[in-house]
């Protein structure tokens, strides 16, 4: 079983639906998030290109983050999920500093914090807050080894690209473009 | 009539679950089966959303403290299809605000200083009723006005009418879609109304002139579009902005602003000097094609190049695009239209646009729409006024199908040796200095007015300038009446409360019921709780309260099967040819131009740039701005400014400028400035709804420019009424102008 998120960025409007559930679904205290919208512009008027991407920790498969983790706070569960355990986590911060992706932050409770893939709905059926939401239907979540799951057939069907490929974590999440 | 059960389709979905086990990802569900819900402790109840006029219906989830944890949208809704948007999903943030108003306040004076204390129930409903009985003795109940816009109003309309006046009037006409409705009933004889029917899901080709679906997060129109861009459509994007739908546009026309006319004209030019029209269709439904004709011989894309900087090429290529798809096509007729002065003529050459191009009535076009049939509670007959809202127009804006409220505002400022008209507001729902521009004409009449009541669930600016404050409850904490949009399929969607009202604030019907009595006029308001008419309408149609607190919505068969006109098929429009009038005979008949013209405006002076202004998809108006949800995720409005004019003034991405207009209003707080190629250079943009100068909105106080407060020029839209808000300029200015003042 391998989790992944594909997100369509020619559907997606950028409104930031998927940032207020997450908040809402995982408590997240006000002023911080795990999901977040970005846009990208290229070219000058009127010749312009415009990419916009709800973005989130990409699960990857070589995570830095549990690599370097001191403590075994931050580990991987069924699906290739990385998650933290806040009473294991001393919040000396060396993960935040190894994700390309600048997917953690320090939570006020004092322990790092990120996406989880909402691995508490998913382990009840349900998808992760964040496309359960999300009125343009442009994000699919499920298992990459089960070729008839929405993520699988989206990955076999379009182009996409991931995050800073670079930087060899092998990541999760997947942009359809 | 059909039985019960077949008449009403009670969903499954969220109630009884799907059935679904672990591990069948291709069918993870959005939302858990009820029962797996009620076993953890939660507790649901259906609602409407009140974030905006897009009334999605979903739940309001609980947990087994009675705490009100979410809110999801209902599967079975047609408005929402499951999924909230964004200001939906965060709209419990207006329920936990804590800067809600939760007591009735009234205004007095203590040493010399005019302040609010707080009151109670009694005291403020009866301080309004003696006043408002006093105006009814002395001048008649029609000098009573209410400013309303939103569900809550419903109430208070109904109380208005059974006191005796019809002077009533909401900002989403003269300041929103007004001039939309004007144009397309003087074309095809009813205006677009709300939802707009675009059959956005089935359209191969969508063209919108100003309009930004996406960032205006109007629900199911943004899941449509989503959709047909799945399914390939072709989108035009006419704005001078590169909006978020600009990027998923096949052609982004950036236009010159204020030019839309021209390009609208040039379109209609090509499609029938080339033959590119729907002729069966123009021939079977249209009158005044020949005027049309001779009317946009002259205006070739060629010509309308000169004024709008569209390339010719580009306006032909496009023209031709629409026509390959007709009839799934919708040249989309927008919704925030006040624009120029001259917004229903270009309303109308939208509506020309979709006629010549067949997609009126057509699938992938404008379906038809249908609305329940519900029938109204028995009230006793309302009394007939003795002047109304059109009294108030005195002979101007022939066209308007409603209530402006710029005139109701006139209507309240005394002129020379002669009394006001209207001498008190009632006003609820609405935040007028954030919605109305020309404050001065405003500030005028409050001065005048013998007294002020608003209504409201947070202390907007409007509640400044109030004598009595009444707190009202928020939408999860009432019942009000059962939507009933007109769309693809009638549906009705139950809001009940799922909440007891917080601290002593009340919901509008209790209000508009308590002031009803003290008025003599409690038989309009003849029950116990606003429900029993709920569940009296209800079973009319054989259903009841109770089913409906079950599932929320309930869809209803159309009483035509007809979604689309049917090839030939033979269709009167209410218009006074019973066709579809290209040459507009009310137009004529009112002294308007029966054919839409392109006009210059004014454009910007030396240093000046155009202030353009629009939505975020995180906030709607200025209602939201203080939502601790919504501003976690958008909490300032900023300044987008083209990376040449940023140069020219030494600009900084996120340094802070006050603006100043062309009449030398200076904004009341700074912006912050966003460089960004997505904006031309004659022009500058922000979103609507920022820039609170009211303390007691302790996350909005100061947190950007208001559009409104800098919109000091509007040009009237002779046809309606509408306040035209795009001929205003901005300059910037580096240093704080003035100490920030508190209204």
């Amino acid at each position: 079983m391998r989790y992944a998120m594909a997100i369509d960025t020619k559907k997606c409007v950028g409104c930031s639906d998927c940032v207020v559930a997450c908040q809402l679904e995982n408590n997240v205290p006000s002023g911080y998030c795990r999901d977040w919208v970005t846009e990208t512009v290229h070219g000058s008027y009127p010749n312009i290109e415009m990419e916009l991407r709800s973005e989130r920790c990409n699960h990857c498969d070589n995570a830095p983050c549990v690599r370097c983790c001191p403590t075994g706070a931050s580990h991987i569960v069924e699906g290739g999920v990385v998650l933290v355990t806040p009473n294991m986590c001393i919040g000396c911060g060396a993960c935040i500093e190894s994700c390309p992706y600048d997917a953690r932050f320090s939570h006020p409770d004092g322990h790092v914090d990120k996406c989880t893939f909402c691995i508490h709905r998913v382990r009840k059926g349900l998808q992760p807050a964040c496309v359960s939401v999300c009125p343009t239907k442009c994000m699919y979540f499920g298992d990459l080894d089960d070729p008839s799951s929405e993520v699988s057939k989206m990955l076999r069907t379009r182009q996409y690209k991931v995050l800073a490929p670079e930087a060899g974590t092998k990541p999760q999440v997947y942009y359809l473009v | 009539m059909a039985s019960r059960r077949d008449f009403i389709k009670i969903s499954g979905l969220g109630l009884l679950g799907l059935g679904v086990t672990g591990g069948a990802w291709s069918v993870l569900r959005a939302s858990t089966a009820w029962e797996d819900l009620v076993a953890e402790g939660i507790r649901f109840s259906p609602t409407y959303c009140e974030v905006c006029f897009w009334k999605c219906a979903g739940w309001v989830y609980k947990n087994e403290k009675g705490d009100i944890q979410k809110v999801v949208g209902n599967d079975d809704d047609p408005h929402c299809n499951g999924r909230l948007c964004p200001r939906g999903t965060g709209g419990t943030g207006m329920y936990h605000d804590p800067d809600r108003l939760t007591t009735p306040l009234i205004r007095v004076t203590e040493n010399g200083k005019q302040t609010f204390r707080k009151a109670s129930w009694d005291e403020a409903l009866n301080w309004i009723a003696d006043k408002m009985k006093q105006t009814k003795e002395q001048y008649g109940p029609e000098s009573v006005a209410l400013f309303s816009h939103g569900t809550s109003g419903d109430h208070f309309e109904h109380l208005f009418k059974a006191f005796g006046s019809a002077t009533l009037a909401g900002p989403s006409y003269a300041q929103c879609r007004g001039p939309r409705d004007a144009g397309f009933k003087a074309t095809y004889g009813a205006g677009v109304g709300s939802p707009e029917p675009t059959d956005i899901r089935d359209t191969r080709c969508l063209v919108l002139i100003g309009s930004h679906i996406g960032e205006n997060m109007h629900n199911s129109q943004v899941q449509e579009m989503a959709e047909a861009i799945d399914k390939g459509v072709d989108i035009i994007t006419v704005d001078p902005r590169f909006s978020t739908v600009a990027g998923k546009s096949k052609h982004w026309l950036p236009i010159k602003p204020a030019t839309d006319l021209a390009l609208l004209l040039s379109w209609m030019h090509v499609l029938i000097y080339e033959n590119l029209y729907d002729k069966a269709y123009i021939e079977q439904y249209a009158t005044g094609f020949e005027q049309l004709k001779q009317h946009v011989r002259r205006f070739t894309p060629e010509w309308a190049y000169g004024i709008t900087t569209i390339q010719p090429d580009q306006i032909r290529a496009t023209a031709r695009l629409m026509a390959a798809a007709a009839p799934a096509v919708i040249v989309h007729p927008g919704r925030h239209v006040t624009w120029y002065g001259d917004d229903s003529q270009r309303s109308r050459a939208i509506a020309i646009l979709n006629a010549l191009l067949g997609a009126w009535g057509r699938r992938g076009g404008f379906f038809l729409k249908e609305k329940a049939s519900l029938p109204e509670y028995p009230y006793p007959p309302y009394p007939q006024p003795r002047w109304t809202w059109r009294d108030t127009l005195d002979g101007r804006y022939a066209l308007a199908d409603e209530a402006v409220t710029n005139t109701l505002i006139e209507a309240s400022i005394p002129k020379e040796g002669q009394a006001a008209r209207i001498k008190g507001w009632v006003i609820t729902g609405t935040n007028l200095p954030q919605a109305i521009p020309e404050k001065g004409k405003m500030l005028q009449a409050i001065d005048a007015l013998d007294f002020v009541v608003a209504i409201d669930t947070m202390p907007m600016e409007v509640t400044g300038f109030a004598d009595v404050v009444l707190p009202e409850c928020t939408f999860f904490e009432r019942y009000d009446n059962l939507r009933n949009a007109p769309f693809r399929e009638p549906s009705l969607a139950l809001r009940m409360p799922a909440a007891e009202p917080m601290g002593d604030s009340k919901p509008a019907w209790w209000m508009a019921k308590q002031l009803a009595e003290r008025l003599g006029l409690g038989a309009y308001f003849p029950y116990k709780d606003f429900s029993e008419v709920l569940d009296w309408q209800l079973k009319q149609i054989g259903s009841s309260l109770e089913e409906m607190k079950k599932t929320g919505v309930i869809r209803l068969p159309r009483k035509s099967d007809n979604l689309y006109i049917k090839e030939g098929e033979p269709m009167s429009f209410p218009t006074p040819s019973g066709k579809i009038e290209l040459y507009a005979s009310t137009m004529e008949q009112a002294g308007f131009d029966p054919l839409p013209n392109y006009i210059a405006h004014p454009e910007p002076p030396e240093g000046y740039y155009r202030l353009n202004y629009g939505r975020a998809p995180m906030h709607t108006f200025s209602r939201t701005a203080n939502n601790p949800n919504l501003t976690d995720l958008m909490s300032e409005n900023d300044l987008w400014v083209n990376p040449k004019v940023a140069r020219i003034w030494g600009l900084e991405n996120g340094q802070y400028v006050w603006l100043k207009n062309q009449d030398g209003m200076v904004s009341d707080f700074s912006i912050k400035v966003r460089i960004t190629e997505r904006i031309r250079w004659d022009s500058v943009y922000l979103v609507h709804g920022f820039g609170h100068n009211r303390k007691e909105l302790s996350r909005a106080f100061g947190k950007g420019v208001s559009d409104t407060q800098m919109i000091t020029a509007v040009r009237t839209d002779p046809v309606m009424g509408g306040t035209g808000m795009r001929g205003n300029f901005v300059t910037f200015l580096m240093q704080e102008p003035t100490k920030i003042k508190e209204s």
